[in-house]
């Protein structure tokens, strides 16, 4: 397995707050690898910095082996590095299909032709294809703004995968989506990451969606990583606990003690 | 190949009635719709950019160098051709458009508002010094041709209104293609949402550079077309309150289809005309009262009318 992600001591400040400090961390292709961590932990700063969204105030990430740390979202997606929205953006005043339909051709590289309709038959077919994966077919001629959250989040996920990337960073992709739906939805993104192959790394909050679906674990706290590894062994770590799932450490006792 | 679509059968169709329909119009008739035209094609580059979430108050400043390009053109440069002068002034636009846009594009919601009425505003304050071009007083436009052809005294307005209508067309023929392109798409994208814009891969600014220089263009195109017609340029053709009818005239009609501009230009001249006839002292506030009622219940613009008379057969 190769290398597709490297962030060497990789930090950013506001003023004085320290809102990500010196991380370093690597991510092997077809990794899928949670994010956790409280709120105001990094864990959005370090996805924005490593998507474009954020310069660095110190630090180099390399992608695919080259370095990306100056470069905006726009080259980041072209060289495959694709990111979803804790809100979902999407065009809302648009229908389902155009929103689609728009993000197969920038990832064409057409979005400047002026003449050709942007609804072309490869791209409604394109677009029903990801439709039928992501289970929202239903919505295909919907405006947005008529489409139920846990709809919308699919179909965020569902553009940042057009462009055919290397790497998914999703940022909490169960937040806002009622208990019932949040297994179907994650099932439903699964199922398409695996088919594709993709590398995923994606910021949560619930602890059973990162224990069902991720094999390792990248733990937050004040902008720092305080623990990289497998599943079990990060939320099983005391810091982790105290600092992140808010779960308090019990120091282990003899048996018989009281 | 390409096949035409509905909406542009019938957009050549009204251009056929309308052009055939100056045969038998009384002149005052043919020269208004001839003017109405005119601001109809300024009016659909303040569509374009309202679709991209951008309102020109300063799109009088092309319609301007339109005009002025036909007067200059023909007085100093010797050009007669109506083609070549309103070339001439497309050109000189698209020149400037070109730079201009390199700074307004960088610019959103009031910003981008007040930087494009302060150009034209620039633009009115030079013209007004020049002496030699007659200050506010402006100059007239000399004695035009199309391709060699001269129009027999008489016939100037109905030669004036057929050219403005193959213009026209033409310019909604390709608006029509355009507002349904990736590009075109790519506008309206920009105004939901500028973040998801960029992740897509797409560079918002040039996406709006493009469209801003297109509909730089055609506000030329329409300023160069009433120039031809009324036979005179001054620089109140750059003056805000010009700017500011073409947003008007925007808002009467709507963004939701190329054919909106015309018909709200025409309502527009029409209700002007009028006004002006019967209240000389407060026209003003009739189109005020105009506006102020499409905005309280057409606040989508005349348009809206026809596309909610389908939903609801729908």
């Amino acid at each position: 397995m190769t290398d597709i992600l490297k962030t060497q001591g990789l930090s950013r400040y506001f003023g004085a707050v320290v809102a990500a400090e010196d991380i370093n961390v690597t991510i092997t292709d077809g990794e899928i690898v949670g994010v956790i961590g409280s709120n105001g932990a990094g864990k959005t700063t370090f996805i924005n910095m490593v998507t474009g969204y954020l310069p660095p105030s110190s630090g180099i990430i390399n992608f695919g082996g080259q370095p990306i740390g100056n470069l905006g979202p726009r080259k980041l997606m072209r060289r495959g590095l694709a990111r979803s929205f804790q809100i979902p953006q999407l065009f809302l005043e648009l229908s389902v299909l155009d929103n689609l339909a728009i993000a197969l051709s920038a990832a064409e590289g057409r979005q400047l032709n002026m003449i050709r309709p942007v609804r072309t038959p490869e791209r409604i077919s394109a677009a029903d294809d990801i439709l039928e994966q992501m289970n929202i077919t239903q919505y295909r001629n919907e405006m947005v703004t008529a489409m139920p959250q846990g709809a919308r989040k699919l179909l965020d996920i569902a553009i940042a995968m057009l462009g055919d990337p290397k790497m998914l960073l999703l940022d909490e992709p169960t937040s806002g989506v009622s208990t019932d739906e949040k297994y179907n939805l994650m099932d439903t993104v699964m199922e398409v990451v695996r088919r594709r192959g993709l590398t995923v790394l994606f910021v949560e909050h619930d602890m059973e969606i990162i224990q069902r679906y991720v094999t390792r674990v990248l733990a937050f706290a004040s902008g720092v990583v305080i623990k990289d590894g497998a599943v079990d062994e990060v939320l099983a770590d005391a810091q982790v606990q105290e600092l992140v799932t808010g779960k308090r450490h019990q120091p282990q006792t003899e048996q018989g003690d009281v | 190949m390409m096949h035409l679509q509905k909406s542009e059968v019938l957009l050549i169709v009204a251009a056929l009635v309308l052009g055939l329909s100056s045969f038998i119009s009384p002149d005052w008739l043919v020269f208004t719709s001839t003017l109405a035209i005119a601001a109809a094609l300024v009016v659909m580059g303040v569509v374009m950019l309202m679709r991209a979430g951008l309102i020109s108050f300063g799109q009088g400043l092309f319609y301007c160098m339109g005009g002025y390009a036909v007067g200059l053109g023909g007085r100093f440069l010797d050009v007669t051709d109506a083609l070549a002068l309103i070339g001439l002034g497309v050109l000189a636009t698209v020149a400037l458009a070109m730079v201009l846009g390199l700074l307004l594009t960088r610019y959103r919601e009031i910003f981008f508002a007040m930087l494009t009425l302060a150009f034209s505003m620039i633009l009115y304050g030079i013209l007004v010094k020049s002496h030699g071009l007659g200050s506010t007083d402006g100059f007239g436009v000399v004695d035009w041709s199309i391709l060699g052809y001269q129009p027999a005294q008489g016939h100037e307005s109905s030669t004036a209104l057929w050219l403005a209508i193959v213009l026209a067309l033409a310019a909604a023929l390709f608006l029509n293609r355009y507002f349904q392109s990736s590009l075109g798409l790519a506008c309206e994208a920009i105004r939901e949402n500028e973040v998801r814009v960029e992740y897509m891969g797409i560079s918002r600014r040039q996406v709006l550079y493009i469209n801003y220089v297109i509909a730089a263009a055609l506000g030329s195109i329409g300023g160069s077309l009433t120039a031809l017609t009324a036979g005179h340029v001054d620089p109140t053709m750059a003056y805000w309150t010009i700017s500011g009818e073409f947003v008007f005239i925007a808002l009467l009609g709507g963004t939701g289809h190329v054919a909106a501009p015309f018909i709200a230009a025409f309502i527009f001249i029409l209700v002007r005309t009028y006004a002006v006839e019967l209240f000389p002292n407060s026209w003003q506030l009739i189109l005020g009262v105009v506006l102020l009622l499409i905005i309280l219940f057409l606040p989508k613009g005349i348009w809206s009318l026809f596309t909610r008379k389908r939903r609801a057969e729908a």
